[in-house]
């Protein structure tokens, strides 16, 4: 079992909605699709239900070419950010509707429904209507009906994007002991880089249409392809700023310099984008193999133990994410430091030139 | 203080709203000698010939049968074309959508009695004239751009999720709609009906020029009041007062999503 798209795209009135896309997505694999909003996840995701029809491009399952293949017929199931239930069927008709259209016999169909709500926990709401259930429970709901009839792929559209902090954690938590027992391959959709990481699997990352990275999780995070794949998965977005190499230095910003050793070594000289993420600049510097950078502190936000700051350094707009609670004066100007180790070094194309020092060794 | 003026405010209110009412009512148990000659707020001699007349001569309750006929013909006509156009509208976009969507709303626009003419000479040369499929057809101009309008608000409010969600659980069309949706829009449909229903009931011009003997409606009937032995006030009350009690029924059963009903379903 795996779903392959050859070169699938959609063209919407005109417009590229999903660029030529060729994916392979194995059996028994937890896939992360991420992106920012319109980033064309839910667009892609329709297309690997069924529910939209590809402009180009093929579509296999199995093998078998599906591409024009109706929904009804797609052994397929998915979850979208709204929780979507019938809300005039008790939760219990919920997810037994899929086994009745079947045909399944009642006695089995009690007991897939049953074992499935017990291993989402809502066996005690069974009788109840959605409506009367919180988020949590609905979505539970939504879950288990996508669940109960053991399709081959199972699609999640945010799905817990509407819930609040807490019930989103517990939901998270579970998803991966679900997608254990199920077997099944799973396509999860999200815009926060965190949930990826969590998830692990495999990510493909998304940006205006086009999936600029697929492969496994920590190996996108750590060694993105491109500017715009490291930019999608750092939250805070990565910082940029040019910098060019000039024989045995490295230089940042115009002002920064560091030794070009390590794996900046191979590179020819030329112009560069190097680029860094939020949690690797430092308000102090502990070792010597640091860049000091002079930046303007706009907002200082502190949440709880850590605080954000954000910086402009000349034309470059920047997050920075420091530990613990630091009462600075906006408006000022402040220094920060960064390792050079924790630097991507991106082409004039935005192609990663040189993969951070640390990410190469891990 | 507050309290007793806005109580008074209201009894006044039920009082002249009720007034006409009540007047129909306390005639139709009235003999005509009473209602012509003395001015009473009870019948003096109660009486219940009137009804009984109205419940034996043919004439009479023929009437009502015939358009009870054409209005759950109507009723049915109208809801089976107006919720597959309704889900037209409310899904999917066409060429011209929005156009013929206020298009229907311009059908409303004309009186009846400009189509009295065309349909009486359409229906007599086709042979339609004087059945209740031509009233309940005839209705149908008016009364399913309405349920349309009604109908697609309510389906507007069902989020298009649900329709997928129900693909990919393996529904088939015609078995997602029955089963998922119209259930969804149940109150919407109701609305729909009752609002049908209302008009067709009340229309009088088309319904009588349509019509002569077999299917003439009851509000025709009550037109035809001047007997051989003079106006037969006593009757017509009791006729008037059988008139008003389907509506009344109806009423009470969607009046909890009658204000939804007027608000088009958009809330």
């Amino acid at each position: 079992m795996a779903l392959e798209l050859q070169a699938v795209s959609r063209i919407v009135k005109g417009q590229m909605q999903i660029s030529p896309t060729t994916l392979t997505l194995e059996k028994g694999t937890m896939n992360v699709l991420l992106g920012p909003t319109l980033s064309g996840k839910t667009s892609l995701m329709r297309l690997m239900a069924g529910l939209d029809v590809p402009s180009a491009g093929r579509l296999k399952w199995d093998g078998a070419d599906v591409t024009g293949v109706r929904v009804q017929d797609r052994k397929v199931a998915m979850v979208y950010q709204q929780f979507i239930n019938y809300p005039a069927m008790s939760v219990y008709d919920n997810i037994a509707s899929p086994l009745r259209l079947l045909g399944k016999d009642k006695a089995e169909i009690d007991r897939a429904v049953r074992a499935t709500a017990e291993m989402l926990k809502i066996t005690a709401m069974l009788d109840r209507k959605p409506l009367e259930l919180s988020g949590g429970q609905q979505q539970r709901c939504a879950l288990a009906r996508a669940l109960v009839k053991e399709a081959g792929l199972v699609l999640l559209d945010e799905p817990l994007a509407n819930l609040d902090y807490k019930l989103r954690e517990e939901l998270r938590a579970e998803i991966p002991r679900i997608f254990e027992e199920s077997g099944a391959i799973f396509v999860y959709a999200t815009t926060e880089p965190e949930e990826a990481l969590l998830l692990g699997g495999n990510t493909a990352t998304l940006w205006e249409g086009r999936v600029t990275q697929f492969g496994p999780t920590p190996t996108v995070y750590r060694q993105p392809a491109d500017a715009t794949t490291a930019r999608v998965f750092s939250d805070p977005p990565m910082n940029f700023v040019s910098c060019f190499k000039e024989g045995h230095r490295m230089n940042f910003g115009g002002l920064a310099n560091s030794p070009a050793d390590g794996a900046f070594a191979a590179l020819p000289d030329g112009r560069y984008t190097a680029g860094f993420r939020a949690n690797h600049l430092h308000l102090n510097t502990h070792s010597g193999q640091t860049v000091e950078f002079r930046c303007l502190l706009g907002v200082t936000e502190i949440t709880g133990s850590e605080t954000f700051l954000h910086l402009t350094h000349g034309n470059d707009r920047w997050v920075g994410l420091v530990h613990g609670v630091h009462d600075l004066q906006p408006g000022t100007e402040v220094s920060v430091w960064l390792d050079p180790a924790h630097v991507y070094i991106f082409d004039a194309e935005g192609r990663l030139a040189a993969p951070a020092a640390y990410a190469a060794a891990a | 203080m507050r309290l007793r003026g806005s109580a008074l405010v209201m009894t006044l209110y039920l009082l002249f709203l009720l007034v006409p009412i009540y007047w129909l009512v306390n005639m139709s148990f009235k003999t005509n000698t009473e209602i012509t000659s003395t001015f009473t707020l009870f019948p003096n001699s109660f009486t219940l010939r009137n009804y009984v007349v109205i419940l034996t001569d043919p004439s009479w309750y023929m009437g009502y049968v015939n358009s009870i006929i054409y209005v759950t013909m109507n009723v049915v006509i109208s809801l089976t074309v107006a919720l597959p156009a309704a889900y037209a509208f409310s899904r999917y976009t066409f060429m011209g959508d929005k156009h013929l969507f206020f298009w229907l709303l311009t059908n409303r626009m004309a009186p009846p009695a400009v189509f009295a003419l065309p349909f009486f000479q359409l229906y007599s040369s086709v042979g339609l004239f004087d059945t209740h499929i031509a009233v309940a057809l005839a209705h149908c101009l008016f009364n399913v751009p309405l349920a349309v309008w009604i109908l697609e608000g309510f389906m507007r409010g069902v989020p298009k999720e649900i329709d997928e969600t129900a693909y990919i659980d393996g529904y088939s069309f015609p078995r997602f709609f029955i089963k998922i949706f119209m259930p969804l829009i149940a109150s919407g449909i109701g609305v729909a009906a009752f609002f049908c229903f209302m008009f067709s009931w009340v229309e009088l011009l088309l319904s009588r020029t349509l019509t002569s003997v077999n299917a003439k409606p009851i509000a025709a009937t009550m037109t035809r009041t001047v007997s051989a032995s003079g106006m037969d006030w006593g009757v017509l009350a009791a006729a008037g007062v059988l008139t008003i009690v389907p509506g009344a029924l109806v009423i009470w059963f969607v009046r909890n999503y009658i204000a939804k009903g007027f608000a088009l379903g958009r809330v």
